[in-house]
């Protein structure tokens, strides 16, 4: 497939109307009206474009989803399992004080208050596409700390081969844990060199605010080449073992998620296609977008492939 | 059941209403996709909502002869063509949604998705068992058709089961509501075969008791 075929013609405004919607605007004959209506907003196509993304894949310039699309629709079965309930019942989540144990195979264990687990690390920004396994996607910008920075401090042993990360389980601060949609408390994990990649984030907020609770505040996983299930949230827990740790999902249908889980539109979901997704971005009704191509671990191959070499990512899935 | 020639306002009236009802949920989801307010992604608003109105219509349209047999009435028999008929109107609208909306250009999928996805392969299969029914739920035909009418729409219990397997074949963890979907389902035709398995254990009783005493 060649790049130009990732957006389809439809998408491209041809030049020459482009032009003559800038001159109306220019005439001034864009009322409060047209503004009403998102006239006044450039439908900019939302095909993922390579192109688009940082040689390092910290940022894309791909158009970014609303604040109120981003926190507004969300899988958090902690809290519900309807994609508005999380930010209508995560508000009862007591964020402070906040504390975070490492365990296992490193030199440096223990319980740390969230402000002393981030002490030190300066807040970075990424602007990630997120790939939920549903089929939907978005594209978010960040805040946070790369997950290595904060690893390497623990000093893992050489028998940390993966890392476990837990999810808080509160039964009176999380109304949908009363249904056992998850074998709770939510779990995931990495491979050691998944985890020391440096798209891999431990974000502490987003649009430039502390991280909403349905977002799962104050510190969740961000891994953009995996679907969102791995991007665990409000993570109270990480431990260094050696065997590949259990997952949530992967113990509900083990075959239908894998412990990898990379985005794979080659490898379907046995219920559904994987192979395009709906971008739910911009400021315009989604009603009408276009589908687009999902990408090889959603875009990040050049980024993040080479960790995969040689593994049959069917069987791997 | 005894229809007059005259009109019956009474209960032109109510199917007047009736109408009504069924079609408030498809314009209530029209005009808040119009408005923009189906939330960060409506075309699955959409579909979920169109699938949820053909469920419940469907399930309401299998309750018309429970009714009957439990209120010894005939009058929800009357509604039966009408709710089945708006539960296709709904199923279509779903297929619609999914066709236009969420598969849009990307048709090429359309093929794989039916064949290898089998909860969209159950639900086409509803969607198109629900034609015959619909094309044949006229008085002419059911003239026409005679005896095997009744038999043709002994389809709508198929339907029944394979739209709620449509359901609960989609969900990801949480089976609540395609639960309570096949609850409803399952008390609807344990009503109906009540009787039938009535007059059958009566009908063994006797056998024995001719057994018994000859």
């Amino acid at each position: 497939m060649t790049d130009d075929s990732r957006i389809p013609s439809s998408e491209i405004t041809p030049e020459s109307v482009y032009r003559r919607r800038r001159e109306l605007i220019g005439a001034g004959l864009a009322s409060p009206l047209l503004a009403l209506a998102g006239c006044t907003e450039a439908k900019t196509p939302v095909a993922p474009n390579p192109a688009l993304t940082s040689p390092n894949g910290f940022s894309t310039g791909e158009v970014k989803t609303r604040f109120e699309d981003v926190t507004g629709y969300n899988n958090f079965y902690e809290f519900g399992t309807g994609k508005a309930d999380p930010a209508k019942f995560a508000h009862t989540l007591e964020t402070k004080p906040w504390i975070v144990t490492v365990g296992g195979e490193a030199e440096l264990t223990g319980s740390f208050h969230l402000e002393n687990f981030l002490k030190g690390h300066a807040i970075q920004d990424r602007i990630y596409r997120l790939r939920c396994v549903e089929g939907w996607s978005m594209v978010i910008p960040w805040q946070g700390i790369p997950l290595a920075d904060i690893l390497k401090r623990f000093k893992p042993t050489s028998k940390a081969k993966y890392v476990a990360f837990t999810t808080k389980a509160d039964y009176k601060q999380m109304p949908g844990m009363a249904y056992n949609s998850i074998n709770w408390p939510y779990r995931e994990g990495l491979r050691m060199d998944e985890a020391m990649n440096p798209l891999t984030l431990l974000a502490t907020g987003l649009y430039g605010k502390p991280m909403p609770k349905q977002n799962g505040a104050p510190l969740r996983l961000v891994v953009p080449w995996k679907y969102g299930f791995k991007s665990i949230k409000s993570i109270v827990r990480i431990d260094f073992v050696e065997k590949m740790p259990q997952t949530s999902w992967n113990m509900l249908q083990p075959e239908e998620y894998g412990f990898y889980s990379n985005v794979n539109p080659a490898v379907d979901h046995p219920r559904w296609s994987q192979a395009s997704e709906r971008r739910i971005a911009g400021t315009e009704s989604k009603l009408f977008a276009q589908r687009i191509a999902t990408l090889p671990f959603n875009g990040y191959a050049a980024q993040v492939a080479g960790m995969y070499k040689g593994m049959d990512l069917r069987k791997w899935f | 059941m005894v229809l007059s020639r005259g009109i019956d306002w009474r209960w032109f009236g109510l199917k007047a209403l009736a109408h009504i009802l069924a079609l408030l949920p498809a314009a209530w989801l029209i005009y808040r996709a119009l408005q923009d307010q189906l939330g960060a992604d409506p075309v699955a608003a959409l579909t979920h909502g169109t699938g949820d109105w053909t469920l419940r219509l469907l399930l309401l349209g299998l309750a018309m002869t429970p009714l009957r047999l439990i209120f010894k009435q005939s009058w929800p028999i009357r509604f039966r063509r009408l709710i089945g008929l708006y539960a296709f109107f709904y199923a279509s609208l779903h297929f619609a949604v999914y066709l236009f909306l969420d598969l849009g250009s990307y048709w090429s999928q359309i093929g794989a998705d039916i064949l290898k996805r089998p909860f969209i392969t159950v639900g086409f299969t509803a969607w198109l068992l629900l034609i015959p029914l619909a094309v044949t739920s006229n008085r002419w035909m059911m003239r026409r058709l005679g005896r095997n009418w009744q038999k043709l729409h002994m389809l709508v219990y198929a339907i029944g089961i394979l739209g709620v397997l449509h359901f609960w074949w989609l969900v990801k963890s949480d089976v609540r509501e395609p639960l309570l979907y096949a609850g409803i389902l399952a008390l609807l035709f344990a009503i109906r075969l009540k009787p039938r398995l009535h007059s059958w254990l009566q009908s063994r009783r006797t056998a024995d008791d001719g057994q018994n005493t000859a």
